[in-house]
């Protein structure tokens, strides 16, 4: 309860802040805009300002992670062009990674792009974001505080939060003899084969260091290996490194147990009722999806306009049932159902928010020990199958020999 | 090792062999009319995915792009790589072999080579001011990118049907009248277009299928392989599976059409060939 009034206390606060800054706007309620059956905007902001300026925003997000009018959602991204005249390019990508490079390289220009936390660490550092002017998105004031202000952009001047979540464990009921309450039962020798790992070095990382009780951001390289050296050692029991997989193998209960996104586990189980989601004691990880503007954007009102709308409480709702993770959006956490609303999975308790750590940028030396490491790590063979390299070699030479010689012969009796 | 036994090894060769090529294929079709999004778990049967296609605007554009891109830069480059190689074989023997050579390169270069160097360039010419504030990436680069991995193929594909053609069928056109212009399009061009269309046809399948090169030249854009990648944190939306079965099907269907007509004409060459025989007999015995 406490948790719940607090978001009440916090956004009114908020929402306060904002009647004094802007008067003359806030003080005069016009009646929500209905853009479709679904959506409603509020009616205080000029959305039409751009219409006759045939502008088109270049949009970079995660795959899936809009309510795109698949799957029988509400398209929101054609209600945005049918109430502001501003037509969209969504385009989307697969990492955070992905994402970075494409926008280092110069090879495009965006105008909203969506990287998560540490990225958005990353990017603020090398000066790629825009500092964001408030005054065109009052819609910041619905935000929860409890996802603002945190170590990578500690006073959102560049970030706005769009979807959160947490990790953890998701484990079938019917495979484990024991339910999992740590991160340490995925390195529990009784379950060898039967756990996947996240494939991706920030995450597993993330998970050892929790086990051995140390930050999921390391400060030296020193701490990076003594980390991935708890990563070898479970190395024995992963049945595989997996990201959209676990999906497959949860379901069809290939595995007993995996750590992946909340969000995702909830999925999962509405797929598999066997299925259950834990967030470990040791702590998780708390992540962030946030909504940023490169310093190359063109059209940077335009695209504070459309940040500003994925805030409003009818948008937000579309997309969270859509994509299934946590959202900040106060509003739109009242309008859940209660089954999602008190969820554990989703929305967890203060007890579990309080242990959470979020990804912070890493200095460029411990970064790249930890993606060499996780490298090495992966591709390194404790049993050593070295000797079949040696078998493949020999049985190479064996045919080749075998052919050489029967030329060899062929030749010799062509002679006589 | 009897008869039997060997015919038997032949057969099970032969299902293992296709069963590898189709099986997937299979798989993946009947998958797409599962009910829920699940790969493992079939749980009823629904045409749900293909009606939510149609509606999936981002993977409709990202077709769509697909589609235009590898069929606009199929013919430019099939147009492109059957004058080079027209202009290659009149070459000098030595000058032949390097500029064949040349040309191999980008087709044994690691596609990620072709797409950052390329990608490099486009960017390179951005900072010259070339292509205005936006820079080109986008359709430009795109098109551009795709032509440049496909005229390799096209040479390679149109060479050796060149070579193959007896060079005083051109002398012989140009003896009985015709100007250069007709004997190219009357006699040469007719006889390589089956080399072209193969051609083309190849261009078609890689532009469609290329990731990497794309990957890196797209600017804003997003090609169907493209999109599908960026759906792999989530889940591979069915949809896809839905998208693969009917290019699948499309597919098939145009190998089939065409291998019906190309059976038609030969039939109807035979014919042709079968009643001139018997003409000439007629007239001789007469």
């Amino acid at each position: 309860m406490n948790r719940i009034m607090r978001r009440f206390l916090v956004s009114g606060v908020a929402a306060a802040s904002l009647v004094a800054a802007l008067p003359a706007t806030a003080l005069a309620e016009a009646a929500p805009i209905q853009v479709n059956e679904d959506i409603q905007v509020s009616g205080d902001y000029d959305w039409t300002r751009f219409a006759d300026e045939h502008i088109t925003l270049n949009v970079y997000n995660w795959g899936l992670y809009i309510s795109d009018g698949s799957d029988e959602s509400v398209d929101v991204i054609s209600a945005f062009e049918d109430l502001t005249g501003i037509s969209i390019n969504y385009t989307t990508f697969d990492s955070n990674e992905s994402l970075y490079a494409k926008i280092k390289s110069g090879g495009a220009n965006y105008d909203v792009i969506f990287p998560s936390d540490y990225m958005v660490g990353k990017m603020i550092e090398e000066d790629m974001l825009a500092p964001l002017d408030y005054d065109n998105i009052p819609n910041m004031a619905n935000i929860g505080s409890e996802y603002l202000g945190w170590g990578f952009d500690p006073d959102n001047t560049y970030s706005v939060p769009y979807m959160w979540g947490t990790t953890g464990i998701i484990y079938n009921t019917t495979m484990v003899q024991e339910p999992p309450t740590s991160w340490a039962d995925l390195w529990d020798v009784e379950y060898a084969g039967n756990v996947l790992m996240f494939n991706n070095s920030r995450d597993a990382y993330a998970i050892a260091a929790k086990k051995l009780g140390l930050s999921l951001n390391p400060s030296s390289v020193e701490e990076v290996t003594t980390v991935m050296q708890e990563l070898q050692k479970q190395k024995p029991i992963v049945q595989a490194y997996v990201m959209d997989e676990i999906f497959d193998k949860m379901e069809g209960g290939e595995a007993a147990m995996a750590p992946y996104y909340a969000g995702d586990a909830l999925t999962m189980i509405a797929d598999n009722p066997d299925l259950a989601f834990v967030s470990p004691t040791e702590g998780v990880n708390f992540f962030v999806d946030s909504m940023c503007i490169p310093v190359t954007c063109k059209y940077k009102e335009a695209a504070e306009m459309f940040i500003n709308y994925l805030c409003e409480p009818s948008v937000g709702y579309q997309n969270c049932d859509y994509i299934g993770y946590s959202t900040p959006i106060t509003a739109v956490w009242e309008m859940l159902d209660d089954d999602l609303k008190y969820s554990p999975i989703a929305y967890p308790d203060e007890e579990v928010m309080q242990k959470a750590e979020a990804f912070v940028t890493l200095s460029d030396e411990v970064n790249s020990a930890l993606d060499q490491q996780w490298s090495e790590m992966k591709s390194y063979d404790e049993n050593g199958n070295g000797w079949m390299v040696v078998v493949f070699l020999v049985a190479a030479l064996l045919i080749s020999g075998w052919n050489i010689t029967r030329k060899m012969r062929k030749r010799m009796r062509d002679d006589y | 090792m009897n008869k039997h036994h060997s015919r038997l090894l032949q057969r099970t060769y032969l299902v293992l062999i296709f069963g590898f090529m189709y099986l997937p294929i299979a798989v993946l079709i009947a998958y797409s009319f599962n009910e829920n999004k699940s790969r493992t778990v079939f749980s009823g049967f629904t045409l749900g995915w293909y009606k939510s296609l149609l509606h999936n605007e981002m993977i409709l554009s990202a077709l769509g792009l697909s589609v235009v891109l590898a069929l606009v830069s199929s013919v430019l480059a099939t147009v492109l790589g059957t004058l080079a190689t027209i202009g290659i074989h009149s070459m000098s023997r030595k000058s032949q072999l390097i500029i064949n050579n040349i040309s191999y390169v980008p087709v044994v270069n690691p596609e990620i080579i072709t797409g950052v160097s390329l990608m490099l360039l486009f960017v390179l010419c951005g900072r010259l001011g070339i292509g205005g504030d936006n820079g080109l990436f986008g359709w430009t680069t795109l098109l551009i990118a795709h032509i440049t991995f496909n005229v390799p193929y096209v040479i390679f594909n149109v060479a050796p049907k060149l070579r193959q053609l007896d060079p005083s069928l051109y002398t012989a056109a140009l003896d009985l009248g015709c100007t250069p212009r007709q004997a190219f399009f009357k006699v040469l061009l007719p006889q390589l277009s089956p080399a072209i269309l193969s051609a083309f046809l190849i261009c078609l399948t890689y532009s469609i299928d290329d990731f990497i090169i794309s990957y890196f030249n797209c600017g804003t854009m997003q090609t169907l392989p493209i999109a599908i990648y960026s759906m792999t944190r989530k889940k591979v939306s069915p949809e896809i599976n839905a998208l693969s079965a009917i290019m699948f099907l499309v597919i098939l269907g145009i190998i089939l059409i065409s291998n019906a007509a190309d059976s038609h004409v030969y039939r109807k060459n035979q014919a042709a060939i079968r009643r001139d025989a018997a003409g000439q007999k007629e007239v001789e015995a007469a």
